[in-house]
């Protein structure tokens, strides 16, 4: 690629230190900003359910009470927002996709791709292989609370090495499905897979 | 969401470099940058463009900024507000001269986005610059089908914070079909007959159209602007899937 052409008279008022380490592109916050597509769903949790199927079929599902009793993870990890922050350090904890699949009595995922479903119909699409290994957890709290609505509680997919889109607030349903398909923002212009660290930010990049 | 919400793009969004025609000052705190694209496709009103400045160092920042101007026009106008202690919009309001490139890609965004061919009616709530895209849809509307049915609900603090004033008072006056309703939540002249205070379920009620007749609402602003005005609808009984959102986050800078 050529060299992008120099902004006349711009400086960085930022040292060089704060975006040295973070993806290209990335800049720093410290607040946690809000995305999502439309209203936020009030979901209580003595309604909510949790399911991961195998195609049309169920492989496991609990209730809020049954998923909290369920092994917890807690992970610290960096956060990245196709919408450029950047967020270090965050603390989050949930069931390890790891966990799930040993709950359901399975030694390896039975197909290569995952599709997340949830509430509002927003979906998104992830390799199994991004997944497994202690890359992705269904947290449910946030800095040791619950997951407030906003961001997506009572559960949401987290896969911190992808852009945050993937994940995914107000989950639902994890589906195994043996073919890659294009989840909600994917088939909207953003990218298949979404790697911040080879700003893989829209189709084509 | 429906199937149709996107139109194909296979092609990668290149970065290009963009000349800058003119810079017109709007408010204290808002600027809109007129840019000639080397080269342009066209958009949708609702897309942006992510703008990316790079020092002599090497060192680069990148930023979203939603296009205020319709696909009619040849030339991108992007309406930019000052975030203080932000790195690229002040270089964008203090710095950045008419002539100067700007380094640029889009059109990007297939959600938020509206045209003439889905028709209406189409309620627009804007926070401040929130006003930003929605200014790119009724423009587009008002240069190809202004009798679609359609109202903004614009919430400002002041009304020298009022984006496009002007331009938005034209629009509507003579336009049967536009309905314009702002509402000021800091200050307001002594002779103000307009709305006060921040955008409550009546107000929203009152100028939102009949769940009968199907609206489709565009929300921009402000996390929490957009956060309290997107529950009421749902509250009054609007479908979810008809109230699409953008949020403004306090730290895009």
């Amino acid at each position: 690629m050529d060299r992008p052409p120099v902004s006349r008279g711009f400086k960085s008022k930022r040292h060089r230190s704060e975006t040295a380490g973070l993806p290209p592109g990335q800049y720093l916050t410290t607040d946690f900003p809000v995305l999502s597509a439309g209203p936020t769903p009030a979901i209580r949790v003595t309604d909510w359910k949790i399911a991961l199927q195998l195609g049309g079929s169920l492989l496991g599902k609990w209730t809020w009470d049954e998923f909290e009793a369920l092994p917890q993870t807690t992970i610290t990890v960096d956060i990245h927002c196709v919408t450029k922050w950047t967020k270090l350090n965050t603390v989050w904890q949930g069931v390890s996709f790891d966990d799930l699949l040993k709950v359901v009595g399975l030694s390896e995922p039975p197909d290569a791709f995952v599709m997340a479903h949830c509430d509002g119909g927003y979906t998104t699409n992830l390799p199994v292989a991004d997944l497994v290994a202690g890359k992705a957890v269904v947290a449910t709290r946030y800095d040791g609370l619950p997951l407030a609505p906003a961001h997506g509680g009572p559960a949401r997919l987290l896969v911190p090495h992808l852009y945050f889109w993937k994940s995914a607030k107000w989950l639902r349903r994890l589906r195994f499905m043996p073919r890659d398909e294009p989840g909600f923002w994917e088939s909207r212009g953003y990218h298949n897979y979404g790697d911040p660290w080879r700003e893989q930010r829209y189709d084509g990049d | 969401m429906t199937a149709t919400d996107a139109p194909l793009q296979q092609h990668s969004i290149d970065w290009q470099t963009g000349r800058v025609q003119a810079i017109v000052t709007e408010t204290s705190r808002v600027k809109s940058i007129i840019l000639q694209p080397a080269r342009w496709s066209g958009h949708w009103p609702g897309q942006h463009v992510d703008i990316r400045l790079t020092a002599d160092d090497g060192y680069q920042a990148e930023r979203s900024y939603s296009i205020a101007s319709p696909p009619e026009e040849q030339l991108l106008t992007l309406t930019v507000e000052r975030v203080e202690d932000g790195e690229v919009s002040p270089y964008l309001l203090d710095e950045l001269r008419v002539g100067d490139a700007l380094e640029f890609r889009g059109p990007i965004g297939r959600y938020f986005i509206w045209n003439q061919t889905r028709g209406g009616p189409i309620c627009l709530v804007a926070g401040g610059t929130g006003i930003t895209p929605l200014m790119a849809m009724l423009r587009h509307r008002k240069m190809s089908r202004p009798n679609i049915p359609a109202s903004l609900i614009y919430s400002a603090r002041s009304l020298a914070d009022v984006v496009y004033w002007d331009e938005l008072d034209t629009m509507a006056r003579g336009d049967l079909n536009l309905r314009l309703v702002y509402t000021l939540t800091r200050e307001h002249p002594s002779d103000w007959n307009g709305h006060l205070g921040r955008v409550n379920e009546v107000l929203l009620a009152e100028n939102s159209f009949t769940r009968e007749q199907n609206p489709t609402f565009f929300i921009c602003g402000p996390a929490g602007f957009v956060e309290s005005i997107s529950s009421m609808l749902v509250k009054l009984g609007f479908d979810p899937f008809t109230v699409k959102t953008e949020r403004f986050g306090p730290t895009g800078a």
